[in-house]
């Protein structure tokens, strides 16, 4: 019995670790859901008051007009994000494949990896300039075009790399499973791997999406602002909500426009919710 | 006489740098069950994975040696891979249903490899899932999902999904490692059956397993072919001592 002659550790002093971990836990938990929850609580009591039907179906009116709504921004941040979706999907899927499936170790695939995760931690307002720089200035205008290219060099990095990880989520018993059934690897990765991923897939590109349709800066540099209806989306500027925030909120000497400013706020706030939700029930439903 | 479906020839496989199988001889008889044995590692699934370049997926494994498949070598550069891999089907350890209803996963390998019409892929699809004894219990949801199935059932799907492409010879790899006692017995009688249309090779780590359905077996160990011989014979009288002290359970 000589090994139980040592010293024993007091209980006491484990149980007070223990708990006050876990107060902690909590105590930090509180704090973040409690920020979220107040910025939330922000948004929606100065958003309400202005949310109407004519808010919502109206464009906005110059400076000092009564009676603008946000429908011009609202359409042109779904042209911008829409355009940024078709720049950026087909090269960010095809990359992604192609880092899970074929460049798994290869020098080439590591490089792609290294420079995705660069452009990733680029700030957006550098973004913005860039393109500023090489469409804005070249072609003598903004246009809703330019916002949609900064917005998808913000997106392709996300979704290549979602892409990949989801892709590589996929155990290899079943790509050789299809490919001992004599399919090719392009159809193994197409049609398998891709489809038993394709609610990741699916997930990565709404996060992408979320992530870039609030952001303000890339959008001053490229698609500014504009009081009319989206209609030159390639050549001339182009109203969109992130942009329309920050002027209303911080450039007009009007109250109603802050008011209207915070409306906008309110209204992506809540898209940017519906997409995170829309997400979160598409993984879910992948694990029955 | 034997007849010979596949002879394997000096067979030397390299994970990298590292040689995990040396000097491998061997001949698989048709229509008749193979099965190999041997402790953890020893190499027999790296072995049956080369009776259909499954391996290439992995581009730093490499196989040296001759696979003689009806005197063909597998191994050769203008071995036709999609062909081979129609005439030498895989089970694996873990069912691996395709993400799609239990009919699609059955014709996917048909309308892949063959022209057939819907009502011709209709009738093989049954057939095929007859021939894995499980049409009775899935004719009401053909249409549902393959994850839908216990791991009994998804994996006898794996093999008719496998014989719906009408190979001529099945691998498989510890096919009943992860399914429960009850559903691995029926798989047993299942590959009972299965021998008299295809040749059957399986890695197996149950001996029990072994000795109830092969006709013949193959022990491994570190990478060489110790003994093969007829099930009978290596289970009562082994030739080499190892095999003796692996199959009494003295180590492994």
């Amino acid at each position: 019995m000589t090994s139980c002659n040592f010293p024993k550790r007091g209980l006491k002093m484990r149980k007070a670790v223990e708990y006050s971990v876990q107060i902690f836990s909590y105590f930090a938990l509180t704090a973040a859901i409690g920020g979220m929850l107040w910025i939330l609580y922000t948004v929606v009591m100065h958003g309400m008051s202005v949310l109407n039907w004519e808010f919502l179906t109206n464009p906005s009116k110059p400076y000092g007009v009564p009676d603008g709504g946000i429908a011009n921004a609202l359409l042109g941040t779904v042209y911008i994000t829409f355009g940024a979706v078709v720049i950026a999907l087909p090269p960010a899927l095809a990359g992604g494949i192609y880092l899970a499936e074929y460049g798994r170790q290869n020098r080439g695939a590591n490089i792609i990896r290294f420079t995705a995760n660069v452009i990733m931690g680029i700030p957006s307002v550098l973004v913005g300039l860039f393109v500023y720089a090489v469409m804005v200035v070249p072609s003598g205008s903004f246009s809703g075009l330019a916002g949609s290219v900064a917005l998808a060099i913000i997106m392709l990095p996300v979704i290549l790399r979602t892409t990949e990880d989801m892709m590589r989520m996929v155990p290899d018993a079943l790509r050789e499973s299809a490919l001992a059934l004599g399919m090719s690897r392009m159809r193994s990765t197409l049609r398998i791997v891709c489809r038993s991923a394709r609610s990741g897939l699916l997930t990565g590109i709404l996060l992408a999406i979320a992530r870039v349709s609030g952001e303000t800066a890339p959008l001053l540099f490229t698609a500014m602002w504009s009081d009319s209806w989206p209609k030159q989306y390639f050549t001339n500027p182009t109203a969109n909500m992130p942009v329309l925030i920050t002027e209303y909120a911080t450039n007009s000497p009007f109250e109603e426009m802050h008011a209207a400013g915070w409306g906008a706020a309110l209204i992506i706030t809540l898209l940017v919710l519906c997409l995170n939700l829309t997400t979160r029930i598409l993984f879910k439903e992948k694990k029955h | 006489m034997k007849n010979v479906k596949i002879a394997v020839k000096n067979l030397n496989f390299f994970y990298g740098k590292h040689q995990a199988l040396f000097d491998n001889n061997l001949t698989i008889e048709s229509n008749k069950i193979t099965a190999v044995i041997g402790p953890s590692g020893c190499g027999k699934s790296t072995h049956l994975r080369i009776y259909n370049r499954i391996f290439e997926l992995y581009p730093e494994q490499r196989a040296e040696g001759e696979v003689l498949l009806d005197g063909r070598n597998i191994l050769a550069k203008d071995m036709e891979l999609l062909e081979l891999r129609r005439q030498v089907g895989m089970i694996f350890q873990k069912p691996t249903p395709f993400p799609m209803s239990v009919f699609d996963n059955v014709a996917y390998p048909l309308k892949l490899h063959y022209k057939v019409s819907k009502k011709e892929t209709e009738n093989l699809v049954e057939e095929a899932l007859r021939g894995a004894s499980l049409w009775d219990e899935v004719k009401d949801k053909l249409k549902s999902s393959g994850l839908a199935l216990s791991g009994g059932q998804q994996q006898r799907l794996c093999i008719a999904r496998a014989i719906a492409a009408r190979p001529e010879v099945l691998l498989m790899d510890e096919p009943t490692s992860a399914i429960d006692p009850v559903a691995t017995l029926k798989i047993e009688e299942l590959l009972l059956e299965l021998k008299h249309r295809f040749t059957i090779v399986i890695v197996t780590h149950n001996m029990q397993q072994a000795a109830r359905i092969s006709d013949n077996t193959c022990f491994f160990y570190q990478g060489r072919i110790v003994e093969v011989d007829e099930t009978k014979k290596i289970f009562t009288n082994p030739s080499n001592p190892k095999t003796e002290e692996y199959i009494t359970g003295r180590f492994g």
